[in-house]
């Protein structure tokens, strides 16, 4: 059990914000930490690594202290100790080292780092720099890289969100897969719904600085819930006429879609405009495209 | 033409042995400026970047003070150790680590500012010390800032003049480098011995320029040639 309570003062871009947040996170879970920019979503999982310091407040990981900042009590863990992986949004890889070297830094287990290559297919290109590797094949190396130790907790601050969408795909695969197989309690800070979906077992969604939203991505992800309704927020793009219907174009998902829309709702929206779409769905037709 | 090799041999065995004192002590204080977020950093930098701004006489003026027999400094060295370290080259040593420290801690410190965050972060998180990250991680990625500044700290040392003079005088074989050699030429109006060793300082100064660039230039290119 992982128990984490704290509060830290924070200078954000909207100006004063307190981080304050007191949950529980199950051993070997997959939590998914969602919420707009600048909610404190960063800050609360660097915290957690020791990379950033609170104000007040206590960290307990199976039963050892991380940080216990209370009064005049004043205890916390260094990074270093904590045995936790972080991967970083911009791979950190380290660019003096070949692929290998950057795994075997974090520890001198070469038949961990050989298995651990395996597994996400980078065994080719073990001896290559960073710098000649794509997006995609660094965050992978970055993964694995925060496996090497055998941590306790890894932590994952948008790990995919420079990756084209299929790359993501294939990452959130590997994710998962190595999340199983090192029994490991994994923190992902991500706004990608689909992803959140895909890996997570619970969902914490922060609002300024405090928990909003706490539970399964079923119902925290589902706004439409029991209603058998299809309903889609996009931005509108435009709006014209064609004969005596108006037509909208509608962006939803990168998607473009049309949609009908008769003259009195033609006259309050105007491009730009964030809607949402929707429409009962009792017998949609799903086909299977790939 | 009888031509008296000391003063280059002097200039640079000063410059030398003045570089190698600096990188040693400049690497933790540029390390430490990099990274610190503490109050006092304006004004440790503020004092470090003095001796780009100070006339090298008034540089030259208090250390000369400093390191007199009439400053507890200087006395203390005399007392204890029997060292003098006014006009002999031991002074000179001191003097021009005063003068040339900010021209190896800057390259360093912007070198190390240029570091990814995270890439130190990455290396704390797994379990690696602050002097281990700074071995294996900070210092090989900056190579291209070290070398900047051991060239130009060398050169610069190399091209001391108003200091060298307050603090080591002109004495042949001893402090006479090889600004104040030309110096003396021209004052004595030798012209052709002033051509001479203008002329090998421009020819050295150039090529050890060239070196660094060339150097860097390929760095640059070898980390960025690998990219698809």
């Amino acid at each position: 059990m992982i128990k984490i309570d704290i509060s830290k003062k924070l200078h954000g871009s909207v100006g004063e914000m307190e981080l304050g947040i007191d949950i529980e996170i199950e051993e070997g879970s997959f939590v998914a930490l969602s919420g707009e920019s600048g909610s404190g979503k960063t800050t609360f999982l660097r915290v957690l690594a020791g990379l950033e310091d609170v104000d007040e407040g206590t960290i307990k990981v199976q039963g050892k202290l991380w940080l216990d900042k209370r009064g005049k009590k004043s205890f916390c863990l260094t990074p270093q100790k904590r045995e936790i992986g972080f991967v970083f949004q911009d791979y950190a890889l380290f660019p003096n080292m070949t692929i290998l070297e950057n795994l075997l830094y974090v520890k001198k287990d070469l038949s961990l780092a050989l298995k651990l290559l395996e597994m996400v297919e980078l065994e080719e290109l073990k001896h290559r720099f960073p710098s000649s590797l794509s997006g995609g094949q660094k965050q992978r190396v970055s993964l694995i890289r925060a496996l090497m130790s055998r941590p306790k907790v890894l932590l994952l601050d948008e790990p995919l969100s420079a990756l084209d969408p299929a790359m993501r795909t294939k990452l959130q695969q590997e994710i998962l897969t190595l999340h199983k197989e090192f029994k490991i309690t994994t923190i992902l800070v991500s706004h990608d719904p689909s992803e959140i979906y895909r890996l997570s077992d619970r969902v914490i969604v922060l609002k300024e600085g405090k928990l909003k939203n706490d539970g399964n991505p079923k119902e925290v992800l589902l706004r439409t819930a029991g209603s058998q309704k299809f309903s889609f927020e996009g931005e509108l793009l435009d709006i014209f006429k064609m004969d005596v219907l108006n037509i909208a174009v509608v962006s939803i998902a990168n998607q473009l879609v049309e949609v009908v829309l008769d003259s009195t709702e033609a006259k309050e929206l105007k491009a730009g405009d964030i809607v949402s779409v929707s429409t009962k769905a009792f017998s949609p037709v799903v086909t299977k495209v790939r | 033409m009888e031509i008296d090799f000391d003063p280059f041999i002097i200039s640079f065995k000063l410059a030398g042995i003045t570089t190698s004192i600096l990188f040693i002590v400049s690497l933790p204080l540029a390390w430490y400026l990099s990274q610190t977020k503490s109050k006092l950093k304006p004004f440790i930098e503020a004092i470090t970047a003095l001796p780009i701004v100070l006339p090298p006489t008034v540089l030259g003026f208090y250390i000369l003070y400093a390191l007199s027999y009439n400053s507890p400094v200087g006395a203390f060295f005399e007392d204890n150790f029997g060292i003098k370290l006014v006009f002999n080259f031991t002074g000179l040593v001191v003097a021009s680590c005063f003068y040339s420290l900010p021209f190896m801690v800057q390259p360093i410190q912007s070198g190390f500012e240029s570091l990814q965050r995270s890439m130190l972060e990455a290396s704390y998180v797994c379990g690696k010390s602050k002097f281990e990250t700074l071995l294996k991680v900070a210092l090989p990625n900056i190579k291209p800032s070290i070398m900047t500044a051991i060239i130009v700290t060398f050169a610069h040392t190399v091209g001391e003049f108003g200091v060298v003079l307050m603090v080591g005088g002109s004495i042949p074989g001893e402090t006479k480098v090889a600004s104040v050699a030309i110096y003396e030429f021209v004052e004595t109006l030798d012209y052709k011995n002033a051509h001479f060793y203008s002329a090998v300082m421009v020819f050295i100064s150039f090529t050890v320029l060239l070196l660094v660039y060339l150097f860097n230039y390929r760095q640059k290119r070898k980390s960025f040639g690998g990219l698809s």
